[in-house]
């Protein structure tokens, strides 16, 4: 009798098991037709944008994106789950065997940027990274008001972070004395609203809200960046394994194209590849 | 007379506890639909960077997972109410589906993704978001409905097995109507929740949306009303009114969950009332 | 006639094997979980030590330090925070609409407080981080805002619908002669409410407790919005630091997945897991000494 019920049971358990997977797994085959990207939210716009573009020049075509951290991207597309990997850091070594490509799409500046109340106009590289790992605390230190520096940064696994401790701080710690917040947007409305604070973005994301600060004297502008002067940047880079084939290639190679550089990029905060 | 004015203080005190969380609501809603409203036109609805089709996606991932979660989520409940044996098997389980409601919302969604984007290549779509989004609302279901059905008098129950009904009768026809208002809440609760994840639905069910609108598409990408807020709010580019769009989201969001509220809770008080009245 | 009895009993027997089916497979489903979680998790301590995990509050994972301290601080005091304002206040709310509203006004709150429930994190998060903390900053003349009370606050309010309905359900559930009964003793409403309704409501107002304590410490998306996310340990209420749901949803997405940064924010979810089950026996271990008393 109690085998029986065994029996049963399992039998049932298993059948519940495969309808639910029944829906998933019929429709599981790979679909040519389909483009699967994920991977840095700083570079999710453009790819979004990209995708518009792209799904309406090829009817056929549905290209379907996420943005969740660029090392998800780059997991998934390592072990084959996904066509592209975008990252705004380079491949890290766990997955340098992997086969990865890299295809590098945009240029990324960032700027530094601070409250509306601050008086200090540029910082060098020496005070910033004085004031990022906490060595100066106080604008009076700067050339500024009496007033406490209070700094707003992004995730300690951030590109955009690491991007900056690589060639403002040349790699040293960042204090801990910081609040970090996982979105441009959420760090804009911190710097917006906090007196005496400081941080860093994308260029792009500049709005009258807050003020912008040179860097060793210099302004940022796309001039200044190509002609180097203004050394605050970062490649975006979006990822195949194996090179590209079919729709993905046409995809990457339509991002690449002048029509798209020229007239989506600087729009979504980057500067082409082709500058 | 000691007793009578203490009453009369508590009986104050909790009016005055109900008018704050009136008024704090209130204040949240007019908030946000002070920001929103003004947004609203066709144009937010069907135009270029329009919503409907996130409008539309959220409540066909909310059906869907429902349509995965409920059957499932119901029934585990029943068991555990009424027919699992009171052995350390049964506690165990109470207590993981109880825990498992701590574990944060994104290691469900990568957890989702290695069985669905990965296991299944099921790539970032509708399909495999519902599915995670399913994952999260199991065990909130069981516990509700456990507890729904626990609330029912015992002697409901005993009255009509005594008149030779057997348990699947009783269940049927005694025990889960009078146990209805309660799994309603629920229901409520789980879609309140679905319809705002965002974490699980940016690892599983993807950031954008289908060509066409209202796309029954299992496989198109199902960026939802939640998931778009939050991609707007992280990434505000200027010229692109992100900020309007984002609040107009918003507010769009409570209305609709107001209005989800609403036609599930209403059919249900007229009928808890007929129930009553007989 | 036989025949309809017996497949009334088939029927019997059969729903009572697909309820059974379907708790083991949500068993199935909760057991893969807690154990992909749980694999994840240990396989930090390959790499990083046990007690600094524990006991260390340099997070620091370039560097090989995993001290995770900070993190679990910020999420019991967080949690805290938010059961102390939040919940005797719901359960007044409650009270209320189970005992003192008119039915009228009890038809208008019930939908009106589950609309708390519908509000997404996201907003909470986006209203605590526009009002709350600039309100903090002010009044408290802190540097920032950020902090462990601005997510105690925007979690006390996330919990409110929880604590509310459950606890309403569980005294409207309560027979109604336990309040004739006292009311004819003499007793005022209050007094009723008090010694009675209460007490005898205990296990359905611990359950919304439990519950309302996992939604609070499993929250993420609106506490790492005004937590602040440093990995400081909390100097003070209104200095940034950061939960374990925080750094996890911070720092998830852009680690190598199998790495041991990766793995130890497994981990740290994994205590999440811990900590509740810890929780939840203690409140039920609680309420049965109330019961046998």
């Amino acid at each position: 009798m109690f085998k029986v019920k065994l029996r049963i049971i399992v039998l049932v358990t298993s059948l519940i098991a495969l309808l639910v997977l029944a829906g998933c797994g019929q429709t599981a085959a790979p679909n040519k037709k389909t483009i699967s990207a994920a991977g840095a939210t700083s570079l999710q716009p453009l790819v979004k944008a990209a995708a518009d573009e792209f799904m309406a020049k090829n009817i056929e075509v549905q290209v379907n994106i996420s943005g969740s951290g660029s090392m998800t991207g780059l997991n998934n597309v390592a072990n084959g789950s996904i066509d592209i990997g975008n990252s705004d850091v380079e491949v890290t070594p766990e997955l340098q065997d992997k086969g990865l490509v890299d295809h590098q799409v945009c240029i990324a500046p960032f700027l530094i940027i601070v409250n509306k109340d601050v008086t200090v106009d540029d910082l060098t590289k020496a005070q910033l990274a004085d004031v990022f790992t906490g060595k100066i605390t106080n604008w009076k230190d700067v050339g500024g008001e009496d007033q406490k520096i209070s700094i707003i940064g992004r995730a300690a696994s951030s590109g955009t972070r690491m991007t900056f401790r690589n060639i403002v701080l040349d790699g040293a710690e960042f204090t801990t004395d910081a609040i970090a917040q996982d979105s441009t947007g959420n760090l804009l409305t911190g710097i917006k609203q906090t007196p005496g604070s400081i941080g860093y973005i994308d260029a792009a994301y500049l709005n009258d809200t807050i003020k912008a600060l040179k860097y060793n004297g210099v302004a940022y502008s796309v001039d200044n960046v190509v002609n180097g002067s203004y050394p605050i940047y970062a490649y975006e880079h979006m990822y195949t394994k194996g090179e590209p084939v079919g729709i993905v290639k046409e995809f990457i190679d339509y991002i690449l194209s002048d029509e798209f550089q020229n007239n989506f990029v600087e729009k979504n905060g980057f500067i082409p590849i082709n500058k | 007379m000691k007793a009578k004015q203490r009453d009369y203080v508590a009986t104050g005190l909790l009016w005055l506890a109900a008018l704050a969380v009136i008024a704090l609501l209130g204040w949240f809603l007019a908030f946000i639909l002070a920001r929103g409203l003004p947004v609203f036109d066709l144009e937010f609805f069907i135009g270029k960077d329009g919503v409907g089709a996130q409008l539309f996606n959220s409540f066909y991932i909310l059906a869907l997972s429902l349509l995965f979660s409920l059957p499932v989520g119901l029934s585990a409940g029943i068991y555990l109410a009424e027919y699992a044996p009171a052995n350390k098997l049964t506690d165990l389980i109470r207590l993981s589906t109880e825990s498992l409601a701590t574990v944060p919302s994104i290691v469900f969604g990568l957890f989702g993704m290695i069985i669905f984007v990965n296991l299944l290549g099921l790539g970032f779509t509708i399909i495999g978001g519902a599915a995670t989004l399913a994952l999260l609302n199991l065990p909130i279901l069981v516990r509700v409905t456990e507890e729904a059905i626990s609330a029912v008098p015992e002697s409901y129950k005993e009255a009509s097995l005594a008149l030779g009904a057997n348990m699947w009768q009783t269940l049927r026809k005694v025990i889960l109507p009078t146990a209805l208002p309660g799994l309603t809440t629920g229901i409520t609760l789980v879609a309140g929740r679905a319809l705002g994840e965002t974490a699980i639905l940016i690892f599983t069910g993807g950031m954008n949306v289908s060509r066409h609108m209202f796309d029954v598409n299992p496989l198109a990408a199902g960026e939802t009303l939640a998931v778009h807020l939050f991609a707007v709010q992280s990434n505000p580019l200027p010229g692109t009114n992100a900020e309007q769009i984002a609040d107009g989201t918003a507010a769009l969001l409570i209305i609709v969950v107001l209005i989800f509220n609403l036609c599930l809770s209403l059919p249900i008080r007229r009928y808890q009332k007929r129930l009553m009245g007989k | 006639m036989a025949n309809r009895k017996s497949s009334v009993k088939l029927t019997n027997q059969l729903s009572k094997y697909f309820f059974l089916s379907c708790a083991v497979l949500v068993s199935l489903i909760i057991i893969s979980i807690v154990w992909f979680v749980g694999v994840q998790g240990l396989s930090t301590f390959r790499q990083a030590s046990v007690l600094e995990f524990f006991t260390g509050t340099n997070w620091n994972p370039e560097t090989n330090h995993y001290g995770a301290l900070t993190f679990i601080t910020g999420s019991l005091a967080t949690t805290a925070i938010a059961i102390i304002l939040g919940g005797p206040f719901g359960l007044a709310v409650a009270v209320f609409m189970a005992e003192i509203a008119p039915a009228k006004i009890r038809s208008l709150m019930r939908p009106a407080t589950d609309l708390f429930a519908g509000i997404p994190s996201v907003v909470y998060g986006y209203v605590g981080l526009t009002v709350f903390i600039d309100l903090i900053r002010k009044t408290t003349h802190s540097a920032t805002g950020y902090g462990l009370l601005a997510s105690g606050i925007v979690l006390a309010i996330m919990i409110l619908p929880t604590v509310i309905s459950i606890s309403e359900d569980s005294l409207r559930s309560l027979p109604n002669t336990y309040k004739e009964a006292s009311l004819a003793l003499g007793a005022t409403r209050w007094q009723t409410i008090w010694k009675v309704l209460l007490p005898a409501a205990t296990p359905g107002v611990l359950t919304a407790v439990i519950l309302a304590m996992a939604r609070a410490i499993g929250e993420t998306m609106a506490v790492q919005m005004v937590i602040g996310n440093s990995s400081r340990f909390p100097q003070s209420l209104v200095s940034p630091t950061s939960t374990l749901t925080s750094n996890i949803v911070m720092e998830m997405g852009n680690t190598p997945f199998g790495s041991t940064w990766n793995n130890a924010l497994f981990m740290m979810s994994f205590i999440l897991l811990c900590i509740s089950l810890l929780l939840i026996i203690l409140v039920r271990s609680a309420s049965r000494k109330g019961e046998s008393h």
